[in-house]
């Protein structure tokens, strides 16, 4: 069934935002501590696991597949709810800085890239 | 009208599935037919989402009242919800080789965009060291802008600067990650785990990639999930301490 899939995710992300909350109260922030990153590498190993042992019917993993073909509505309206007006209103310096540090990390990306990389080359 | 009003004030949520719904499929038709696919479907419908967020204030659209179903839509929980799913379809080996680059990518992000913010910052005439560091923290990402601005007493002006300096960043990032995605290589799971640690932004990690190629999502947004939270455990207090050191 469909809901044993979505329960299944469920799982995982409701397991993914207590261990991300745990470890942000335990280092003093009142908050989320990568509890996204988590529920996705629980959901990766559950996947993983109950392939293994024939558990993963169509039927449950079409529930999962549901979800994930919904993130990109979700995004659009992400964006539409974003406070652009403010980004823009509060003056140039919220821009400058902004736009200068993303194009920076944007650049950085080739270079850390070849980290974990060139080993395989060698 | 008062019938429909009502009708789409209760059903807010189902109002946000059909407008989400047909702003896909004008954009993708926009895509297809006045663009000759030169730019992906979804960058556009994120691009309009942006646009009608200008109806709107701090929820974008959604204080205009017949939308407000879209803030449940794309709010963070079904943000995260949908961002797990994501996972079904990544492959565990490619994260683990590209382990150690996003470890250091996640740092190198935080600690980068974090003083690049603050020297910007200070050529453009901020010199106390708590409105440095709430800027500085709103260059990571907009959710660290404002805890480190409030864990260290910062005006609410400047606070709101670093809100807004953390959501230029999603909108560059949203709509400049297609665009530059092939001078940089990001073109594979290993680039797009060291991309979402260096942005930090999940929400612009993911339409970037979202609107780059889906299938990078999931790399992407498992590093950017991590970094909101080194930037609030780091800008606070070792950062802030740094440039108290230096500056105060």
């Amino acid at each position: 069934m469909r809901i044993y899939g979505v329960a299944l995710l469920a799982f995982c992300f409701l397991t993914g935002k207590l261990v991300g909350n745990l470890l942000g109260a335990s280092i003093g922030i009142n908050g989320d501590v990568g509890g996204v990153g988590f529920g996705m590498i629980l959901l990766i190993f559950a996947n993983g696991y109950l392939r293994k042992k024939g558990l993963l019917k169509p039927l449950t993993e079409k529930g999962i597949l549901f979800w994930s073909a919904m993130y990109i509505p979700v995004v659009v309206a992400m964006s539409a709810t974003q406070n652009v007006k403010a980004a823009i209103s509060e003056g140039p310096i919220a821009i400058i800085v902004g736009v200068i540090v993303t194009i920076s990390a944007f650049l950085l990306v080739p270079v850390i890239s070849k980290i974990g990389r060139k080993k395989q080359n060698d | 009208m008062e019938i429909i009003e009502k009708l789409v004030d209760k059903n807010g949520l189902i109002f946000a599935f059909l407008v989400v719904g047909f702003i896909m499929l004008a954009s993708y038709w926009i895509s297809k037919k006045v663009l000759r696919n030169k730019i992906p479907g979804v960058a556009i419908a994120i691009i309009v989402g942006l646009m009608l967020a200008f109806f709107g204030e701090k929820k974008g659209i959604a204080d205009v009242s017949l939308f407000s179903g879209m803030a449940l839509l794309g709010g963070s929980m079904l943000r995260d919800f949908t961002v797990v799913s994501t996972a079904m379809g990544a492959d565990f080996s490619k994260i683990k080789q590209a382990g150690l680059a996003g470890t250091v990518a996640l740092f190198v992000g935080v600690i980068f965009s974090f003083f690049m913010g603050v020297v910007i910052a200070a050529i453009l005439g901020y010199t106390d060291v708590v409105s440095l560091t709430t800027i500085g923290a709103g260059a990571c990402t907009y959710i660290v802008g404002p805890v480190t601005g409030s864990a260290l007493g910062a005006s609410s002006d400047v606070i709101a600067i670093s809100i807004a300096t953390g959501v230029v960043k999603v909108i560059v990032t949203t709509i400049g990650t297609p665009m530059i995605a092939k001078r940089i290589g990001l073109d594979n799971p290993h680039s797009a785990v060291v991309f979402g640690g260096l942005l930090g932004t999940t929400s612009g990690v993911a339409a970037g990639l979202a609107a780059t190629d889906p299938k990078l999502v999931p790399y992407g947004a498992l590093t950017a999930t991590f970094s909101t939270g080194l930037g609030c455990l780091l800008c606070p207090s070792i950062f802030y301490f740094i440039l108290n050191a230096f500056w105060g």
